[in-house]
């Protein structure tokens, strides 16, 4: 074990979907937050005054990212499970009057589907809108789902696990025909390809700060102007009311300045590592029975995800890790807390021996091009060594 | 503090798993798993005297899957076929220094694959 330690190289994090290093300039404009500015901005004095200022600050920045209306339509949320929360209860109870029915597609991440689940139980009717093989909503099959009943349907802006972006404006389009809103998650997508909310025609977003590098615990929902919703988390009234609770203030803070240097960085860093990228599939490609999954080319510019016949992804995982120092996602079945293998894997019509061999790469700002071969030759030793070890 | 992920010793049979392979014209085979629930084991035994003279597995599956493959081979290497049937899955796990909890049902076949392999022995014995 040591002299396996010892021969590996530094640490390659191709596990960005999951978890990013907060941006060192985030830090650094946040941290006053966290000691000589921590105040409370419910508070009437200057400290307290300067925490809004600096909250109010960091919401205009998020909706310049996302193009909103204006900086109230943006709600801070403790992330994306809490904004997709919000988004999803928030708006189907307060309109239930209007209707009864709520869609949202098969690869919708968890905190999306099981809120819905919830809503099910309490009398509303659910609908799964399918995916074809790439991960691409059916607009066909959404369109015969969709009547003037549903109030809300939730559609992922790109999938964490498979990387396909969704025609979004498209979706929009046949939502509003007869439906009432359009929920996005956004949470995979933002700060990696520009967002338009106006230009899309959506009514509501998710975003999470961590994921353009701002801190944990920090999320945000965009709610257009006019949409109702109600609150899910009564309290003290902050967030126009629909979140109470006392701010995150050094999260949120980081997350309008992390948006501010996606804004202005985007566009380089995604050509930059939509090359890597490029470079990486080519290469894993060349291995025996290794496939692609998602979208070939409408996928997000930093994802790779992959399927390999006759192994199995928890395994992979472990090899990369701990022969190659990189750590990599799987959407296996042993991998999860439920013991299913990825739902997502199975709507694009992968069968469950095939979904339990997928590995998920996501390229980040550490990365850097002379890494490639190193990932591909860990990648092709892993998928070899488990292969000859295998039963099938 | 709650035990995360893997003990040493589970991570070590797996990188460096003992006894795998096949053996050509084995006295007893046992396969048990389905590729659909994502783990498959194969285990081929060579029987001298009522002694487990050799033993190779071939496993499709998880971390602890080819772990448990590895470690009940060598634990049941130069048994009598009545002391292995007698190894558990929970004696694999100990030997590992235990499983996470999800682990134990799903990925610790290993004990029930041997005990296939010595079931397959005695058939063809008692069947000459």
């Amino acid at each position: 074990m040591l002299s396996l330690a010892s021969k590996m190289g530094k640490r390659i994090h191709l596990d960005h979907a999951s978890a990013r290093p907060v941006d060192p300039r985030v830090v650094a404009f946040a941290q006053p937050y966290l000691g000589e500015n921590i105040g409370n901005p419910s508070s009437l004095h200057s400290v307290g005054l300067k925490a809004r200022r600096a909250l109010e600050e960091a919401r205009e920045e998020v909706a310049k990212l996302i193009n909103a209306e204006e900086p109230e339509s943006i709600i801070f949320t403790s992330g994306a499970t809490e904004a997709n929360n919000l988004a999803i209860r928030g708006t189907a109870l307060r309109n239930a009057q209007k209707g009864k029915k709520v869609v949202a597609s098969a690869i919708e991440h968890i905190s999306v589907l099981n809120p819905m689940k919830e809503l099910q139980k309490g009398g509303f009717e659910f609908h799964l809108a399918p995916v074809n093989s790439t991960g691409t909503v059916d607009l066909g099959r959404l369109r015969e789902i969709i009547t003037e009943d549903t109030i809300l349907t939730s559609i992922i802006m790109a999938n964490n696990e498979i990387g396909t972006i969704e025609p979004i404006k498209e979706i929009a389009e046949v939502v509003h025909q007869k439906g009432l809103y359009l929920h996005v998650d956004a949470t995979a997508a933002a700060g990696c390809i520009p967002i338009d909310v106006q230009a899309d025609g959506v009514d509501l977003l998710t975003l999470s700060s961590n994921n353009f590098y701002g801190p944990q615990g920090a999320g945000a929902l965009y709610i257009r102007p006019k949409v109702k919703v109600q609150p899910i988390l009564p309290g003290g009234g902050q967030e126009r009311g629909l979140r109470s609770g006392t701010e995150n203030i050094f999260a949120i803070v980081g997350m309008g300045e992390a948006a501010r240097i996606a804004q202005a960085e985007m566009g380089e860093e995604a050509r930059r590592l939509k090359e890597m990228r490029d470079k990486l599939i080519e290469e894993i490609l060349k291995i025996e029975e290794a496939y692609l999954t998602g979208h070939p080319t409408q996928r997000l510019p930093h994802h790779a995800s992959f399927r390999f016949s006759r192994i199995e992804g928890e395994s992979i995982l472990l090899n990369m890790d701990m022969r190659h120092n990189i750590q990599v996602a799987t959407g296996s079945a042993c991998s999860s807390k439920t013991l299913e293998p990825s739902h997502v894997l199975l709507a694009i019509g992968l069968k469950h021996e095939e979904a339990h061999g997928s590995m998920v790469l996501t390229l980040g700002r550490g990365n850097r091009p002379e890494e490639i071969p190193k990932i591909s030759e860990a990648v092709k030793e892993t998928v070899e060594r488990l292969r000859r070890v295998s039963a099938l | 503090m709650v035990e995360i992920g893997y003990s040493k010793k589970v991570l070590d049979h797996f990188m460096n798993p003992r006894n795998v392979g096949t053996i050509e014209d084995a006295d007893g085979y046992g396969k048990v798993g389905n590729p659909v629930c994502g783990d498959l084991m194969e285990m081929f035994i060579r029987v001298k005297d009522g002694i487990i003279t050799d033993i190779k597995f071939k496993t499709f599956g998880c971390g602890s899957a080819i772990a448990t493959s590895s470690m009940v081979t060598e634990m049941v290497k130069g048994m009598s076929i009545e002391e292995a049937m007698k190894v558990t899955r929970n004696d694999v796990a100990d030997e590992l220094d235990g499983l996470p909890p999800q682990k134990m049902h799903c990925s610790n076949l290993a004990a029930d694959a041997l005990h296939e392999a010595i079931r397959d022995y005695r058939k063809k014995r008692d069947g000459k």
